[in-house]
């Protein structure tokens, strides 16, 4: 077993009267792919906003590359890329001009930035988009182009917030063919997904969280097997029921 | 601070005003359309006052008929008369816009005054004299005003009607005279300047709350870019963008005919206090932005500082109720405005205690501002 690179201890965050995450203990290792799952509201985000540094935890405490996210956030933004929810991407910038611009936040010399938007455009077939502005793009090639802007500085550690939602069959097992690529390269990656199918064929573990608490740890095949189910969806659905759950 | 994560953030700003045609128009045309809608300033609406600075050389003898000028002058009201011993001092005080005029009774007045008693009729016995008057360039209510007004008086105290227009005495206006005759674009020009700087506190207003609204600041926050560093390329971009809007704005007025009598030193620091200006504006819209929730409801705020900024501070605010102009001294462009116009129009120097006061309210004004809004920016959005 490697050692882990992520380490979460009693991580709680309250928002008023809202426990987003209550008491989270976790801990994933270097070079593992770890699926985060849960329900709308469950607390998802909200945890990889911590990890990221975005947000302060209420008690608690996690390291990320054995660094404090609250004490050494700076250190942890250097190691990490985020690919958040929402496409976030300059439109008014082409596709190379955006991950030209994150290449320079991370302090990427230009030869360096050359070279890995080149293959980043390559591998997720947006080279032949490259120099069209982003708003010109399609809702598919945004998201590729949003998921990339998260890898231009070849981050050890990735955080994937549903990064293949809206996209199309196509597109999806581009992305996960890409996300298999990265797991190869020793990346750590925390993926989060509403798609069960993607995180039983891409996941080492998965930790199932609801109500901002851990409810299932472990591989896929693993939960499956323990819950007598056929697949990690009706794992899913056994854990956290079928009532609609809206975001908070 | 990292120097390449700034020039990044300041590329990326400058190709957004550049490619996004709202933003091109709102910061670019928008002023000079603006200011050609208006065309000339504003007329004004109390009964004004004036206030004349008076050299006498006059001797005085064989009767004081300039007592008798500066009595008649007096007893109308509109001017205000300020004695002074020497040219030098009331020349100082026109050129920091303390005085709207100079006025120099020239030493023979008097004598020219009795040959006139004397023989009314004769022209050819008067002694003519030449009344010097100095106008402040930098108002086109002054240079319109004050000559008609000194004019009539003078034909008043040889009891003369309106109509008889022989005189002994001639008005002649220096500075109308010696330079050029103003025009209303030369007027409003100082003006023009601050405005088209006072729209940026809706473009910073409009791109904080649009970044915040598409994720793109919190995901700048996950870059390992600093506070400092990530606040230094907004206030650089949008000094830049102050430059090039002056420069444009200056290009247009030279093409129509303003050409300042000053030298190169004095057009760098005009575009200097454009550049202090500016910083302000990035301050109100960093406040403007911590207000708002939604980049529209950060157009509509915006209002709330462009609109005292630019009645009570440009070309606009010039021909405003004297309470308004009070108000004025309240907004920052009022200074800007002033500062250039004494440059520009009155012909101070950079180290002229009004110009210098000017810059000093300046500075302090736009940095106190600048700061305020990103404290409060800091404090409710985190950067």
């Amino acid at each position: 077993m490697n050692e882990p690179t992520i380490v979460i201890e009693h991580l709680t965050k309250k928002y008023e009267d809202v426990t987003a995450v209550e008491n989270l203990n976790l801990q994933i290792e270097k070079g593992e792919l770890f699926g985060l799952l849960g329900p709308n509201g469950a607390g998802k985000t909200t945890t990889i906003n911590i990890l990221c540094g975005l947000t302060k935890p209420t008690s608690g405490k996690a390291k990320v590359g054995y660094f404090d996210v609250q004490k050494e956030t700076g250190k942890v933004k250097e190691l990490i890329g985020v690919c958040p929810q929402e496409t976030a991407i300059y439109p008014y910038l082409t596709g190379a001009e955006n991950l030209e611009l994150f290449g320079n936040l991370h302090s990427m010399t230009k030869e360096n930035i050359e070279t890995r938007r080149k293959m980043l455009l390559e591998r997720l077939g947006l080279m032949q988009e490259a120099k069209r502005k982003a708003e010109k793009y399609s809702g598919g090639m945004k998201r590729r182009l949003n998921l990339i802007l998260a890898l231009i500085h070849n981050p050890q550690i990735a955080f994937l917030d549903e990064p293949t939602v809206a996209m199309d069959p196509q597109s999806r097992h581009a992305v996960w063919d890409f996300i298999r690529e990265l797991k190869k390269e020793d990346k750590t990656i925390i993926l989060t997904t509403h798609y069960m199918e993607e995180a039983e064929a891409l996941c080492d573990r998965v930790g199932i969280i609801d109500h901002g608490k851990l409810i299932a740890l472990g591989p896929p095949k693993d939960l499956i097997s323990k819950y007598g189910v056929t697949n990690l969806e009706e794992v899913f659905i056994n854990l956290t029921g079928r009532r609609i759950r809206e975001e908070v | 601070m990292k120097l390449q994560r700034i020039i990044a953030l300041t590329k990326k700003e400058m190709k957004k005003t550049i490619r996004e045609p709202a933003v091109l128009f709102m910061i670019f045309l928008f002023p000079i359309v603006f200011v050609f809608a208006f065309g000339s300033a504003f007329s004004g609406g109390e009964q004004p006052t004036y206030k004349i600075g008076v050299v006498n050389t006059d001797q005085g003898n064989p009767v004081n008929a300039s007592q008798t000028l500066l009595v008649a002058m007096a007893s109308t009201k509109i001017l205000n008369l300020q004695t002074y011993a020497d040219n030098n001092a009331a020349q100082n005080d026109l050129s920091q816009g303390s005085i709207q005029a100079v006025m120099i009774i020239p030493n023979d007045f008097s004598q020219s005054f009795s040959t006139y008693q004397a023989a009314p009729n004769n022209q050819t016995a008067w002694r003519n004299a030449t009344i010097a008057l100095y106008l402040d360039k930098g108002s086109l209510v002054a240079t319109q005003a004050i000559p008609p007004i000194i004019q009539q008086i003078l034909t008043s105290i040889t009891g003369q009607s309106q109509q008889v227009a022989a005189s002994p005495f001639r008005l002649e206006i220096a500075s109308l005279v010696d330079v050029k005759v103003p025009s209303a674009l030369d007027f409003i020009a100082p003006g023009m300047f601050t405005f088209a700087s006072i729209f940026l506190i809706m473009m910073v207003a409009q791109s904080f709350t649009q970044d915040r609204e598409n994720g793109m600041m919190k995901r700048i926050r996950i870059t390992p870019t600093t506070p400092a560093e990530f606040m230094t390329s907004q206030v650089v971009s949008y000094m830049i963008i102050a430059l090039i809007q002056a420069a444009l704005v200056f290009a247009m007025m030279y093409a129509m005919g303003f050409r300042p009598i000053i030298g190169l030193l004095t057009y760098a620091f005009a575009f200097i206090l454009v550049l202090l200006f500016s910083l302000s504006n990035v301050g109100f819209g960093l406040i403007t932005a911590t207000i708002a929730k939604t980049s529209g409801a950060a157009t509509g705020l915006s209002f709330l500082f462009v609109l005292p900024q630019l009645f009570l501070g440009t070309f606009v605010g010039a021909s405003l109720s004297s309470s308004a102009q009070i108000a004025g001294k309240f907004v920052p462009s009022y200074y800007v405005t002033d500062a250039l116009t004494s440059l520009f129009l009155r012909g101070a120097a950079i180290t002229s205690m009004t110009v210098l006061l000017d810059t000093a309210i300046i500075s302090v004004f736009c940095v106190a501002i600048l700061a305020v809004g990103i404290v409060l920016y800091g404090k409710y959005f985190r950067i």
